[in-house]
């Protein structure tokens, strides 16, 4: 809403009070300012001329030398390029020594040899916006009304030193959707008197214009009326109108349409005027849309209607969608002479359905969407006929049609002193309470400790008792409540199991040296299908209407974003990336949803480039591998308590199919770690890229509860070395477990050292060596003890898998 | 007999005086006091001395004995010191090189400002809460207090899934699950913080998806100054001793009175940081709550208003982007 500063000062009292202190204190109690801003963006010295002459100029085809007189002294000689300029014009003049927006002052100039004395200005020139002009004061100079007086400084003629006060308005303040609105509330604010416009109307009407009102859809608009105005001579509105539309961001169009206008800002009640003559038999009927049903509204555009829609009709034709917009064949144009004006209210909710379903969002739909005042439908019909007399010749030609459905009923409620006082949790005097209610215009009772407060109509969000207690405070101020810390019974506050844990994983691996990332939520589909999910069955679930292609569908992988992430630094020249992130992913089996998907916490992360590349101490080069991605998990692993982990071979969607591992916790895959699938990694443009991604509630199952101290042993370890040979094709970690089973409690641990293949093992061989370490916890082990279990390991190595002894 | 015996002496001193090197020294001790050494070898003589010079030869071969051994002690310690000195000085390094880096990695700010603020208020008391993001229109909304027709849902353009379900735009129904969950008890004082979405274009101060915390407190005779008490607190800890805040009345269909706090900075002015507000009865009544018996509060902050306020960062797209040489900066948090 824009509140011009000037019309605001008619209706209430400002004296003394400036803009900034308006906008201060409307802030302070509730309403948004966004800015305040003059109209005159630096205009000065720029008065009204009359054009006496024009003459072509001698050197030139498209310039004219003009003599203007600007009240005072000589007519002066301009030369003027605009192809509009035509003697007895009255136009904007920039003297010499004037000053316009964007820092342009005016000198006397010599235009090919023919001296010009100021210039005659466009509106562009002024300052003044495309968006509050019509479409030929956009071109050329500005031509003004004919009766603009002669000298007057332009500022004052357009009203430019008018100060806009621009409100944000939050939906349940529809009520300062007017300038009367916002006087009410001003006036309360600063405990001022309201002087509201009067209304007088000359009754002249006689009985050739009838007019039928039938309200069809009773719910859907309760109170209409209606009334005739004949003999209007349609034309462009006097200046002072047109600089209050501007002030509040409307377009002077016609002297019809500015009055509806007008009044809409003024009262709030949105207003429409049908040419009188299009309308059959007078008749004017408010109903749902029937199926099939269009309308072709003023822009021209042909609108399906739905039973969802509230139309304006007479019995041949649709006349408006009522509240949204009217339609063409009812137009206002230059030929009109007797209009129907109409004042309704209609429901919020249909409105608001239509103009969303449309797309059609206008300055009347916006108010009646909230609700409009309905003490005021008929006072605003009256101010428009009015104008309408005053300004555009017109006659009243019909008494005021109304129709209305059941009656408008006095809103009470009751607020009661203690109730007040406790939830705002300070102290009042009840004169103090009262005396605000005087200054909002509500009427109040005050008795036995409760306030009996009836409720204007202009003030619809104002229905239970805390409704009440906010207009106190908010007068009262809400600078003036305490600050005290709740007093009831004290909690500990604590995290849940699961939060601790994902704290201490995030803080591991940042420890670990990765870098956290959050990512969007909502991936490409198509992203979304190159790399398997943990859930295999999970169907990705889609947005109705998604903004982009790129954000269409919820992930059930974290790893498309992290893929994205590491693209998006390496191509911002960065080499090495650790990545990680904890986030949900949205898991249902429906392929349509109807009940809510599981979201499960997963965590993800990936490595890939080149550690320390560059690096004067050569050892530390390191292009990343499969192993500093498992060594990481490994890591975690243990940060947690989690042990007996296994990495089983996989294949994948998305994954290299030889370096992909799920990985395993007491016989339940918990995840996934593996190389990227080269062909991915060529499309993003990725060197070797390891991704793994666990599920979080699966891997807490293992995370042990507490930990149990166990004594240290003082009984000496012994270490034996077992190297052998074995086919390339054997698994290290076979080997691991087969040697763990059958050395039995008394392997402490067991470590590979060496790994290495070459000729002299033979073709496809490997030589795997491996340092065990035994242990018994009561006593020191003997060599012929060990001798026997190594002896054991050793033999089921070469039977199970064919393994040969390195001596 | 005597008189080999100070030429021994002699020659040995003279011997350990010329030696440099400690294998030297070994050689020599061996030589003149081993097993087999020049001194044993002179001793096995005394066979041959009178019953009177005995004695005094004995004396005189255990005192030499004495005198070379701590000779050869002291020789010894002085050799092992200069052996010391060469190898410092042969292993000096450039002090200067760069070290062998291990890159400390770094949690995302967004993150980091959510740990801050629970921690905040585990403080005070509350509990961690959470709730889905792919939500119920009936807990986004009608729950809430803005029905489908509501002009407040303008405020929030939705992504929706199907015609019931949707992704939340707020914290805010936490609040309702929270309630429901406790079934009517009370004391209730929890945080929520999680990821909402709204249709918006991403540009600067835009995001579609971002982060919220909800708060929601629950109690007997619950107060708008202990709203203001609460939030101020969480300010001072947050934003540093003695920030001012400032209330302004607002509006939310799911408060009554709302308002919007800001803080005061000294070269910004005043921020908007939240909303909150007392919790509307509407609610309290439809989560099993007697608003005449019980009332709350509740209030709500976007996580990357008050990370872009603490670290000075002008663009919400760089929480998302995750540019390394963004969030390494966040590696000291």
């Amino acid at each position: 809403m824009l509140v011009s500063y000037e019309w605001l000062k008619e209706y209430v009292d400002l004296e003394g009070i400036s803009p900034e202190d308006i906008a201060e204190e409307l802030n302070r109690t509730g309403i948004e300012v966004e800015v305040i801003y003059t109209r005159d963006s630096g205009v000065k010295g720029v008065v009204i001329g009359q054009i006496l002459s024009v003459r072509p100029h001698p050197d030139s085809n498209h310039l004219q030398i003009c003599s203007v007189h600007v009240g005072q002294g000589n007519p002066l000689q301009i030369v003027c390029g605009a192809p509009n300029v035509s003697p007895s014009q009255r136009v904007p003049v920039a003297l010499i020594g004037a000053s316009l927006p964007g820092d342009i002052q005016i000198k006397k100039a010599t235009i090919r040899g023919v001296e010009s004395f100021g210039m005659i200005c466009s509106a562009k020139e002024l300052g003044l916006p495309d968006k509050v002009l019509m479409k030929y004061q956009t071109d050329g100079i500005l031509v003004l009304d004919h009766d603009a007086p002669i000298g007057e400084d332009i500022k004052t003629y357009l009203g430019m030193n008018d100060q806009v006060i621009e409100l944000e308005l939050t939906p349940n303040r529809s009520d300062c959707l007017s300038m009367i609105g916002v006087a009410y509330e001003v006036a309360a604010i600063f405990d001022r008197p309201l002087r509201l416009p009067e209304v007088e109307i000359q009754e002249t009407f006689d009985e050739g214009t009838p007019v039928d009102i039938i309200l069809e859809a009773e719910e859907e608009c309760p109170f209409y009326a209606a009334q005739v105005v004949r003999n209007l001579k349609i034309g462009t509105s006097p200046q002072w109108l047109q600089n209050r539309l501007i002030s509040a961001g409307v377009r002077p169009i016609n002297n019809i349409v500015d009055i509806t206008n007008y009044v809409m800002i003024e009262t709030g009640q949105p207003l429409h005027a049908f040419d009188y003559d299009q309308i059959h038999d007078g008749e004017v009927i408010v109903r749902r849309a029937r199926p099939g049903e269009a309308v072709v509204t003023l822009d021209g555009v042909t609108r399906a209607c739905d039973d969802d829609t509230l139309l304006i009709t007479d019995r041949k034709q649709v006349l408006a969608l009522a509240g949204v917009m009217g339609g063409q064949s009812s137009e206002v144009t230059e030929q009109t002479t007797t209009i129907l004006l109409e004042s309704a209210f209609f429901d919020p909710a249909i409105v608001r359905r239509t103009s969303r379903r449309l797309g059609l969002r206008s300055e009347a739909s916006n108010r009646f969407e909230k609700g409009v005042d309905p003490e005021r439908i008929i006072p605003a019909l009256s101010r428009a006929v009015q104008l309408l007399q005053e300004i555009a010749g017109g006659e009243v030609a019909s008494e005021i049609y109304v129709e209305e459905i059941g009656d408008i009923e006095d809103v009470v409620i009751g607020l009661r002193h203690e109730r007040l006082c406790n939830l705002l949790g300070i102290q009042i005097d009840p004169q103090e309470v009262i005396h605000i209610f005087r200054r909002l215009r509500f009427e109040v009772d005050y008795e036995d400790g409760i306030y009996q407060v009836q409720v204007p109509t202009r003030r619809p969000d104002i229905n239970i008792e805390e409704d009440l207690i906010e207009e106190v405070a908010r007068l009262y101020g809400y600078d003036r409540i305490p600050t005290t810390l709740p007093w009831g019974q004290q909690l500990p506050g604590s995290l849940t199991r699961e939060q601790k844990l994902r704290r201490i994983i995030r803080h591991a691996l940042r420890d670990l040296g990765m870098n956290e990332s959050v990512t969007y939520s909502l991936i490409s589909s198509k992203a979304g299908k190159e790399i398997a999910s943990l859930d295999p069955s999970a169907e990705p679930i889609r947005i109705a209407m998604p903004m982009s292609r790129e954000h269409a569908v919820l992930r059930t992988s974290l790893l498309p974003s992290l893929i994205q992430t590491a693209k998006y630094n390496l191509n911002h020249g960065l080499n090495a990336l650790s990545l990680f992130e904890m986030g949900r992913t949205y898991l249902t089996k429906e392929r349509k949803l109807t009940n809510l998907p599981r979201e499960n916490w997963q965590l993800a992360g990936l490595i890939t480039g080149n550690q320390n590349t560059d690096f004067w101490y050569q050892d530390t080069s390191q292009a990343l591998n499969f192993f500093h991605g498992k060594g990481i998990l490994e890591a975690l692993f243990q940060r947690l308590g989690v042990n007996q982990v296994e990495y089983r071979e996989a294949s994948l969607i998305g994954f290299h199919p030889g370096r992909t591992a799920e990985v395993i916790c007491d016989h339940q895959v918990i995840g996934v770690i593996g190389q990227l699938h080269p062909k991915l990694e060529r499309k993003y443009q990725l060197e070797e890229t390891i991704l793994f991604e666990i599920d979080l509630p699966k891997l807490f199952q293992h995370v042990p509860e507490e930990i149990t101290y166990k004594a240290i042993t003082r009984y000496p370890a012994v270490t034996r070395d077992l190297a052998i040979v074995v086919d390339e094709e054997v698994q290290v970690g076979k080997i691991e477990k087969a040697i763990r089973q059958t050395a039995g409690p008394l392997l402490e641990s067991i470590t590979l050292f060496d790994l290495f293949q070459g000729e002299q093992l033979g073709e496809k061989k490997k030589s795997l060596a491996f340092s065990l370490v035994y242990r018994a916890d009561d006593r020191t082990l003997t060599d012929d003890e060990i001798q026997v279990i190594h002896e054991k390991v050793i033999q089921f190595l070469e039977t199970t898998f064919h393994a040969k002894l390195r001596h | 007999m005597r008189d080999r015996l100070l030429n021994l002496r002699e020659e040995a001193v003279a011997a350990m005086g010329a030696v440099s090197d400690l294998e030297d020294l070994k050689k020599l001790k061996v030589k003149y006091l081993g097993k087999k050494g020049e001194l044993t070898t002179i001793l096995r003589g005394m066979g041959t001395l009178s019953e009177e010079e005995r004695p005094a030869i004995g004396r005189l071969a255990n005192e030499i004995r004495t005198y070379l051994e701590s000779m050869i002690a002291n020789k010894e310690e002085e050799l092992q010191d200069l052996a010391l000195e060469q190898r410092l000085k042969d292993e000096k390094i450039d002090v200067t090189l760069p070290g062998i880096r291990r890159t400390p990695g770094s949690l995302h700010p967004l993150m980091a400002v959510i740990e801050q603020i629970e921690d905040i208020f585990i403080g005070m008391g509350f509990e961690v809460a959470e709730g889905p993001e792919v939500e119920l229109d009936l807990y986004n909304f009608e729950m809430l207090n803005i029905g489908k027709d509501h002009p407040a849902r303008d405020m929030q353009d939705t992504f929706y899934i199907s015609s019931e379900i949707l992704l939340r735009t707020q914290t805010s129904p936490v609040q309702v699950r929270t309630l429901q969950k406790k079934e009517g008890k009370v004391p209730i004082r929890m945080i929520c913080p999680g990821k909402v979405y709204r249709r918006d274009d991403d540009d600067a101060t835009h995001s579609h998806q971002f982060m919220q915390i909800e708060g929601l407190v629950v109690d007997r005779r619950v107060s708008m100054s202990e709203l203001n008490g609460t939030l101020l607190a969480f300010v001072e800890k947050m934003f540093g001793e003695g920030t001012e805040i400032r209330l302004r009345p607002s509006y939310f269909p799911f408060t009554e009175p709302s308002v919007e706090v800001d803080i005061f900075d000294s070269d910004k002015g005043w921020l908007e940081i939240l909303g909150a507000g007392m919790v509307h009865p509407r609610v309290l009544e439809k989560a099993g709550y007697n608003p005449e018996r019980y009332t709350g509060f509740a209030f709500g902050m976007g996580v990357e208003r008050i990370a872009l306020l603490k670290y000075d960062i002008d663009d919400i797209r760089q929480f998302y982007n995750n540019d390394l040489r963004f969030l390494h900066q966040f590696q000291s948090v």
